[in-house]
C-alpha cells in the first residue's frame, strides 16, 4: 500500500484475534497460528530442537525488529518483491497488464527455473522450511467451511494465473499451519544467501530434511526458494541423497543436480553457481558435518 | 539487495495508469464474510478488543463485535514513555507518525518508511520494533517507548553518554534508532559480546559507517571488551 500497488477501500485488524496467534504441539506434529510472529517461532525451543530449518528459516528473515512484529501468515503471503511490480510506475503482467519488464531488464535477483510468464520470485523464507516439513494451511470461508491446503499448492504460479499470487479466496482466511511431526532420525536445516550477510532478500536459500538411518540418508527434502516464481522442491537433488550415506561428495552431487535444467536470464547466470553451493552447505549443515556457513546470510 | 526505490530504470512508453483494483474485485472482503470466516476459529469475540478507541460504531458493527474505524480521525490512547496520551488519527496512522506529529516526539526518525533502516525504532513493551511499520492503533493496550523516555531532563541514558563519549555518530540520523536497539539488547542482556551486539542493530542502517563506535559505546556500558 505504501508503494501505490493496492489502494484498499476498508482493512480489517485480524491482529486481534487471539485464536489465530500460538504455538500448539498436537499428537500429529505442530499446530501454528498465522498470527504467531517470526520472532516467537525462532525462539521456541520445540522448533528449536525438532524442527530446526524453521526455526533457521523464520530466524534468519527480514531483521531483528521486523521478526518480533512480522507474522508467519503474513510472510507466507507476502507479494514478489520484483521492482518492477512494486514500482506503481510499471504496468507490468502482474498487475493485469501484458508485458513483463524484467525479462529484457534488470533481473539479477530473478528465477532461473519455470518462469515462462513472469521471473519474479516467491520471496517468503518460511514457506522454504515449511515445503521442506511437508506443512499445508488450514483455509477458512464462511460460505464454504475450512479446506487445507499444502503449502507448494498454496501458490498460483504465475503461468497460471498471473493477477492471482495463491490460491486464497477473497473470503478466506488462512486460520492455521499445520506442520506433521518428523518422523524419528529428521535432521533438518535452512540457509539463505544474500548479497549482504545480514538483513537481505534470498537471491538463493535453500531448506534440507534428511530422514536418516543411521548414516544413511533413507530420505530427503531439498527445498529453494529464489530459484523460480514459487517455492519448489528440487526432486533431482533428493533423488541423488536417498539411500545413501551423507558425504562432501554425495552433499555435492545433490547440490550440483539441483539447477538442473535451469536456464538463466542475461543478469543472474550466477545463481547456476550460487544454489549447487547453498544446497551442498546446507546438506552438511543439517547433517550436522559442517557449521552455519558465516558467508550466509544471518 | 538496493532499495528498489533507488532504482529508476526508463519508465514505459504507456502512461502510467492508477494500479489500482477496482473496488468490485476486492467486494469479497466484506466485514460480514471475515467476520464468519474468524468465528471458525472460534476467536471471533476477540476482534479488535484491544483497540480502546471511542469509535462511531455502526448498528452492524456493535452487534458483530467489531468496531469500526476511519476513515476520518478517531480518537486513540496511547501509552508513551509513562504516560497515557490521548491523540487523534486515522487508522491508518503509523505509530511513527503518531509519536512524531500528533505527540511532538521528532526524536523517532522516520527515514525509509518501509521497516529497511531502523532508524524508527521504538519499543513496544521492551521489546525493539519499527515504528513505522506498526499501526499506532496496534500499539493500544502496549507500553511505548521512544528515545525521549530513556532519559530524564537532565540526565542521559548511560548508553547516551558512552554515544557521546565514543563519538558513535556522525550525521546522527540513525542515531535514536541504534540507541533504542543496543539499549533493549541491554535491558534482555546486560553484558553482550560483540557479537550480540552486530545482531541487535542488524537491522539499523548507517551510511556514516560507525559501527565500530556504536560496538564500543554498547561494550564499554555493558562492561564487556571487543574480544571478551
Amino acid at each position: 500500500m505504501k508503494d501505490g500497488i493496492e489502494q484498499p477501500t476498508r482493512l480489517v485488524n485480524i491482529r486481534n484475534i487471539s485464536g489465530l496467534h500460538g504455538i500448539r504441539e498436537t499428537e500429529q506434529g505442530l499446530t501454528i497460528g498465522p498470527l504467531t510472529t517470526l520472532a516467537e517461532i525462532s525462539d521456541h525451543p520445540l522448533i528449536q530442537s525438532q524442527y530446526q530449518i524453521l526455526a533457521d528459516a523464520c530466524g534468519h528473515a527480514a531483521t531483528p525488529h521486523i521478526r518480533n512484529m512480522a507474522t508467519v501468515g503474513g510472510n507466507l503471503l507476502q507479494r514478489v518483491q520484483c521492482w518492477y511490480y512494486r514500482s506503481s510506475d510499471f504496468q507490468c503482467i502482474r498487475k493485469g497488464k501484458d508485458l513483463c519488464f524484467a525479462f529484457d531488464g534488470l533481473n539479477q535477483y530473478h528465477a532461473i527455473m519455470e518462469y515462462a510468464t513472469c521471473p519474479s520470485v516467491a520471496p517468503s523464507s518460511a514457506a522454504v522450511a515449511l515445503l521442506g516439513l511437508n506443512a499445508s494451511v488450514e483455509l477458512s470461508s464462511a460460505k464454504r467451511g475450512k479446506r487445507t491446503v499444502g503449502i507448494r499448492e498454496l501458490y498460483v504460479v504465475p503461468d497460471a494465473n498471473p493477477t492471482k499470487f495463491t490460491v486464497i479466496e477473497p473470503d478466506e482466511l488462512l486460520t492455521a499451519i499445520v506442520i506433521p511431526k518428523p518422523a524419528p532420525g529428521t535432521r533438518s536445516a535452512y540457509q539463505k544467501y544474500g548479497e549482504k550477510e545480514s538483513f537481505d532478500w534470498a537471491i538463493a536459500d535453500a531448506g534440507v530434511v534428511l530422514e536418516m538411518d543411521g548414516d544413511v540418508c533413507r530420505r530427503a527434502v531439498i527445498t529453494m526458494g529464489a530459484a523460480s516464481p514459487v517455492v519448489r522442491r528440487s526432486p533431482q537433488a533428493e533423488a541423488a541423497l536417498a539411500g545413501k550415506p551423507i558425504t562432501q561428495e554425495t552433499a555435492r552431487a545433490a547440490g550440483k543436480v539441483a539447477v538442473e535444467g535451469a536456464q538463466p536470464l542475461s543478469g543472474n547466470a550466477y545463481k547456476l553457481d550460487l544454489f549447487p553451493v547453498a544446497v551442498y552447505r546446507t546438506i552438511l549443515l543439517a547433517a550436522g558435518q559442517r557449521d552455519r556457513d558465516p558467508s550466509a546470510a544471518g | 539487495m538496493p532499495d528498489p526505490k533507488g532504482f529508476h530504470p526508463q519508465a514505459p512508453d504507456e502512461h502510467p495508469e492508477p494500479s489500482t483494483l477496482s473496488d468490485s474485485a476486492r467486494s469479497g472482503i466484506t466485514r460480514r464474510g471475515f467476520l464468519k470466516g474468524a468465528g471458525l476459529t472460534a476467536a471471533g469475540t476477540a476482534l479488535l478488543d484491544g483497540v480502546q478507541a471511542f469509535s462511531s460504531e455502526t448498528a452492524a458493527a456493535a452487534t458483530s463485535g467489531v468496531t469500526e474505524l476511519g476513515p476520518g480521525p478517531t480518537p486513540v490512547r496511547l501509552h508513551v514513555n509513562g504516560t497515557e496520551h490521548t491523540v487523534e488519527i486515522e487508522p491508518r496512522t503509523t505509530l511513527a507518525e503518531a509519536l512524531r506529529i500528533q505527540l511532538g516526539m521528532t526524536g523517532t526518525k522516520i527515514v525509509c518508511d518501509r521497516g529497511v533502516c531502523s532508524g524508527c525504532t521504538v519499543w513496544l513493551d521492551k521489546m525493539p520494533v519499527n515504528s513505522c511499520m506498526t499501526l499506532a492503533i496496534d500499539a493500544v493496550g502496549h507500553h511505548v517507548t521512544t528515545i525521549e523516555g530513556i532519559s530524564s531532563e537532565d540526565r542521559m541514558h548511560p548508553l547516551q553518554a558512552a554515544f557521546v563519549k565514543h563519538d558513535a555518530m556522525q550525521c546522527g540520523f540513525c542515531t535514536p534508532g541504534m540507541v533504542m536497539s543496543c539499549a533493549a539488547l541491554l535491558e534482555r542482556n546486560p553484558h553482550p559480546l560483540e557479537h550480540d551486539i552486530r545482531h541487535a542493530v542488524s537491522g539499523n542502517l548507517c551510511r556514516c559507517g560507525t559501527y565500530p563506535k556504536i560496538f564500543a559505546a554498547t561494550m564499554d556500558v555493558a562492561g564487556t571488551t571487543r574480544n571478551a
